[in-house]
């Protein structure tokens, strides 16, 4: 843009090193959750662990400024984008072969999941870190996924949310080698299917938690 | 066979545009899309109507100047063929066809289908050449080039810079135009030496032009009618980003 | 007026050399006072005007197109000759000065060809430097292909698309000038009049096709490369915005038009295929390195094949009459084009052409395929086969292509000297929109090289020439009476073709235009077609100013534009016909039936017709004076071509 401002493609940069960062976050989320079904006990352990200490709260701030990057650049982003479409749009259009779905809609899928988020952070985060920072007595790990995921519309919820999220991330991860530069014409496809393998083993080790307390316990 | 074609008629830059139909029968199926155009406005003048103005010259899927959105994809929905070189053939008896212009912000509507696709000049002028001036330059034996990257660069220098790939893009983006300039040079030991230079003057070009950035969609990819792979704009950012790093301009 | 050839003296080798030690310069402070417009931004114009600004001086360039990238060079497929000798296989500058020479039929100028074979290796060098991504080989170093009319492999390439890379090449020279500000680039512009001050070119009156407004821009010289005038013919391999009128405007303001009736027909198009055909496409002529072309031995069988009822593959290897490798042993498939061509036509008109209209010819790869593997095919000819298949939905690796000749490219143009200046002062003209390198035809592969040899390699020295007494002379305004009066003739003329509001469009009578060119004064030609045509084409041009019918719009008016271009045509038909009528032999592109060979070659008169036929204008319904430059051959002796 301007003089000063930074360039798309440094732009571009923010957005995927923010976004890696959160995958990879993610990744550790996700492990972790996973333990709440081999282990109750390890859970709680991982909850305390993880409650307001000093190393869990500079890890929250960290995520929550990449979680602001990824979301401010992804509006500041979108809106030069709109701009250089033009306003006037094309009366039929159609999404050309080998374009997913997910890419062209990354934005809204992005929305998406953050108001999942909001709702999970309430759920979740409120009643266990934020409430430790409070000084109140955070809620049992355990017990607070049992209370959530016993309710049939707040685990369906959190499925859908999760396959909003695996959209996401099947174009974001391949998304991130390119923009990058990690990209080329051997590992172009190869990435794209890691990625989309990558996306869905993480987001399967969420949905084992929200099954295995929903239907099976 | 006989078509209905709907067109987006605009008088002007200024003006309103609008979409008008017409019925065009008796169409040869060996016809080209621009000869089908020829014969409609042949009819049109006969009339005393001016005729549908769009841009086209070689005919022959080189030049680069034709290019119309034809229903929903720029040069129609055959993968690597200019407008010039779509045949009627494709086409069913009885098709309605809506025929649209390059719709993007860099790109003003000159009338009807013709638009203004200058900024793709102005991209190269920024730095999408080597700075070599006529004489004084080395035997073109002297430097060999490795095979693969010299294949590389001619398939990244096929760009016929018609601009589909701006058209294509939900973003309005010229990625791919600039990042197949981009790599051409960069494949090049003789295009290496500037490289740093070029690619953060054709970026911020690109940027203060009004063209969107690259959201990964690819669908520039699948709509350029030479195939110019995505992965140039891999090799672009990959370049950028170490520009910027080493050797950042003023 | 006398022609004055201004060829220095000395051994043929050295006058290059000898001109550019001898030339004069401008020093690099009088270069910035000194304005150069550039019509047209081909090969020749771009590297002409991107030359210009990187000496200092000020250059005025124009298109017609939307971006100077588009200029039809960009077309030229199959390459572009030099005599670097890479392959080792006895090619020297020499050799290629004498395959030009002959290939042109020797109607060529001995000096100019010598230069241009002269600064060959120079061009690919320079592209190189540019990065243009020629063909390498495994060694990292620079492939060669043969050509017609060669015994050498001197053509260097870029996959099927060298002129497309070239072009871009020196669009990008000319992209950093303009980024400079060395050049002032006008895209969307036409040319519509040269403005000649006191005997010299002083500036151009442009259309501007966006606005419709004229526009006036003054210079200290004027170089017109806005290429050849092959859509006289109205069906050609040119681009649909290629036309004649920038040098048939510098013809009517005193330059003389130099050989109009050498036009080359390329053996190797895709058939016409109907009436609303609107350009032909060209099969590059490289193929012919592979395919060999035949058509059936017995005239039944080409018959049938007419019909439908059979199909190419049906015929049997012994029942195929291989005809350029029966008639040329020598060099087989590879002859010049001009023989190509004429072969092709003459066994159609002895009815074995096959496709519906019957003409056509087969070029076929089946021998290439068995013997180099379909893959090695693919990777030479790939994109050239896609673009057969995508106009004849046929697919040439199983069925044979069809192939007939059209017209590509005219070797005539504006009359130049050594300097590549016309007649009229300060006016320059090169490439293909001059006359000077091919005679009466061109090599394939030359036409890329004539080009930049001009633009980058002559021009830029020949222009300091000119240019060296005119520093003392200030930049013009442009409200000098000339301008006012070219001006105004051009408006007239626009006025007048709107007001017609007849019945017929430009494309209906360009159409007959080019029916009559191309029965008439087309690949073989006679006294009587010739006489006959020029008094149609004077019939169509009458009728073409009364029933012509145009939009009356402002701004952007396609139509317009067209129609400015066919009144010219309408013209230059008449002249081509003219001088066809006047050249009483047959010579490369120019065949006149009267005059062959018992086995139907073509019959030079070097007695009386080794000269350059130059035209002056004298009124568009009055004769032109011929003034003769006679070709003196001092290095080459004269013979008949044989490819035999």
């Amino acid at each position: 843009m301007g003089k000063n401002g930074l360039s798309s493609i440094t732009k571009k940069l923010i957005m995927a090193i923010s976004g890696a960062g959160l995958v990879l976050f993610m990744l550790f989320h996700g492990a972790m959750n996973v333990v709440s079904i081999i282990s109750q006990d390890g859970y709680r352990w991982i909850c305390e662990f993880l409650g307001a200490n000093w190393y869990a709260l500079v890890g929250t701030m960290g995520l929550a400024a990449l979680m602001a990057l990824h979301f401010i650049y992804a509006f500041v982003l979108s809106y030069q984008n709109y701009k250089a479409r033009g306003r006037q749009r094309y009366a039929v259009n159609e999404r050309p072969e080998g374009v997913s779905w997910a890419s062209k809609n990354m934005l809204a899928i992005g929305v998406v999941v953050l108001f999942g988020l909001v709702f999970h952070l309430y759920d979740f985060w409120a009643k266990m870190q934020l409430a430790e920072i409070r000084g109140n007595a955070p809620v049992d790990g355990i017990d607070q996924i049992k209370f959530i995921f016993s309710n049939n519309y707040f685990s369906i919820m959190y499925l859908l949310w999760l396959v909003a999220i695996w959209f996401h991330l099947s174009h974001g991860i391949a998304s991130v080698m390119q923009s990058i530069g990690w990209n080329n014409l051997v590992w172009k496809r190869r990435i794209e299917i890691l990625g989309s393998f990558f996306a869905a083993i993480i987001v399967m080790m969420f949905m084992s938690v929200v099954i295995y307390y929903w239907l099976i316990v | 066979m006989n078509i209905t074609l709907k067109i987006w008629r605009q008088r002007n830059a200024s003006s309103k545009g609008k979409f008008v139909e017409y019925q065009l029968n008796d169409v040869p199926a060996e016809a080209s899309f621009l000869e089908m155009l020829d014969i409609l406005n042949e009819q049109l003048v006969l009339k005393g109507d001016d005729p549908v103005t769009f841009d086209h010259d070689c005919r022959e899927g080189i030049c680069g100047a034709c290019g119309l959105y034809i229903n929903g994809h720029p040069h129609g929905r055959f993968k690597n063929t200019t407008t010039c070189q779509l045949h009627m053939r494709k086409f069913k008896d009885g098709d309605t066809i809506t025929v649209e212009p390059w719709r993007s912000e860099a790109f003003p509507i000159i009338k009807d289908l013709m638009v203004d696709r200058s900024a793709l000049d102005k991209l190269i002028q920024a730095g999408g050449y080597i700075s070599v001036h006529t004489g004084g330059v080395p035997d073109a034996n002297a430097i060999p080039i490795n095979k693969h990257n010299a294949d590389l660069a001619m398939d990244a220098a096929s760009c016929i810079g018609c601009g589909a790939c701006v058209a294509a893009c939900k973003n309005g983006s010229a990625m791919l135009f600039v990042g197949a300039k981009v790599s051409q040079f960069a494949l090049l030991p003789q295009g290496q030496v500037e490289s740093a230079d070029r690619v953060q003057k054709m970026v911020a070009r690109m940027d203060e032009l009004g063209f969107g950035s690259c959201s990964n969609t690819y669908a520039c990819q699948a709509e350029c009618p030479k195939n110019i792979s995505v992965t140039n704009i891999a090799r672009m950012n990959r370049q950028f980003l170490a520009a910027k790093i080493s050797e950042p301009l003023k | 007026m006398e022609l004055n050839s201004k060829i220095p003296n000395g051994p043929l080798s050295e006058k290059w050399t000898k001109y550019k030690t001898e030339q004069k310069l401008v020093n690099p402070a009088n270069k910035r006072k000194l304005d150069i417009i550039v019509i047209g931004t081909g090969l020749a114009g771009a590297s002409a005007a991107a030359s210009f600004g990187e000496m200092g001086f000020n250059v005025k360039v124009f298109c017609i197109q939307d971006s100077p990238r588009r200029a039809h060079s960009i077309a030229a497929q199959g390459g572009i000759n030099a005599a670097k000798n890479y392959p080792n296989d006895g090619d020297s500058v020499q050799r290629l000065f004498n395959d030009t020479i002959k290939g042109g039929d020797y109607r060529a100028r001995e000096a100019n060809v010598y230069r241009l074979a002269e600064v060959s290796n120079s061009i690919i060098d320079q592209c190189v430097a540019q990065g243009v991504p020629f063909a390498r080989d495994y060694s990292g170093l620079l492939a060669n292909r043969s050509f017609g009319g060669a015994q050498v492999s001197r053509t260097f390439y870029a996959k099927g698309q060298t002129g497309q890379q070239l072009l871009l090449g020196a669009y990008g020279a000319l992209s950093k000038e303009i980024e400079k500000g060395t050049v002032k680039m006008y895209a969307r512009r036409e040319m519509m009049d040269l403005v000649v001050v006191e005997g010299r070119a002083r500036g151009v009156i442009v259309r501007n096709l966006v606005t419709g407004e004229l526009e006036r821009y003054s210079a200290h010289a004027v170089v017109i490369a806005s290429g050849g005038y092959g859509r006289v013919f109205f069906l050609s391999t040119n681009a649909m915005s290629s036309n004649g009128s920038a040098i048939w405007q510098c013809y009517k303001k005193g330059a003389c038009m130099a050989n109009p009736c050498f036009t080359q027909i390329h053996p190797t198009c895709i058939p016409v295929h109907g009436d609303y055909q609107s350009k032909l496409t060209l099969m590059s002529e490289s193929l012919r390195n592979d395919g060999r072309i035949w058509v059936p031995k017995d005239a039944e069988k080409a018959r049938l094949l007419r019909e439908g009822k059979i199909k190419a593959t049906d015929i049997p290897e012994e029942e195929r009459d291989y005809y350029l490798e029966r008639r040329y042993p020598a060099f087989g498939n590879l002859v010049p084009r001009d023989v190509a061509s004429r072969a092709a036509k003459e066994r159609c008109d002895a009815g074995f052409g096959v496709n519906n209209t019957g003409r056509a010819v087969y070029l076929d790869f089946k021998e290439a395929i068995q013997r180099l593997g379909r893959q090695a095919v693919e990777e030479k000819y790939g994109n050239l086969f896609e673009m057969y298949e995508r106009i004849v939905d046929e697919n040439p690796y199983v069925t044979p292509m069809m192939i007939y000749p059209a017209v590509h490219y005219t070797m005539g143009g504006l009359w130049v000297d050594y300097e590549l200046q016309t007649t009229v002062k300060g006016l320059f003209a090169a490439g293909e929109a001059n006359f000077s390198d091919h005679g009466a035809n061109r090599l394939g592969a030359s036409a890329l090289m004539q080009g930049l040899s001009d633009g980058y390699f002559v021009l830029p020295y020949t222009m300091q020439n000119y240019l060296a007494d005119q520093i003392n002379v200030p930049r013009f305004p442009t409200d000098l009476p000339e301008f006012e009066e070219a001006e105004n003739a051009v408006r007239q003329r626009i006025t007048k073709i709107l007001s017609i509001n007849g019945d017929t469009t430009v494309d209906m009578i360009h159409r007959r235009l080019g029916h009559i060119m191309w029965e008439k004064v087309g690949m073989s030609r006679t006294e009587q077609s010739l006489k006959e045509a020029v008094e149609e084409i004077q019939a169509l041009r009458k009728e073409f100013w009364q029933k012509v019918k145009v939009p009356n719009v402002d701004g952007m008016n396609t139509e317009l534009e067209k129609a400015l271009r066919v009144a010219d045509f309408l013209e230059m038909g008449e002249l081509i016909a003219r001088d066809a009528l006047m050249r009483n032999e047959s010579c490369g592109g120019h065949f006149r039936a009267e005059y062959q060979t018992p086995d139907g070659e073509a019959m030079r008169d070097d007695e009386h017709y080794a000269f350059v036929a130059a035209y002056e204008f004298q009124g568009v319904d009055n004769e032109p004076v011929l003034h003769k430059e006679e070709l003196k051959f001092e290095n080459v002796e004269l013979k008949q071509r044989n490819y035999k």
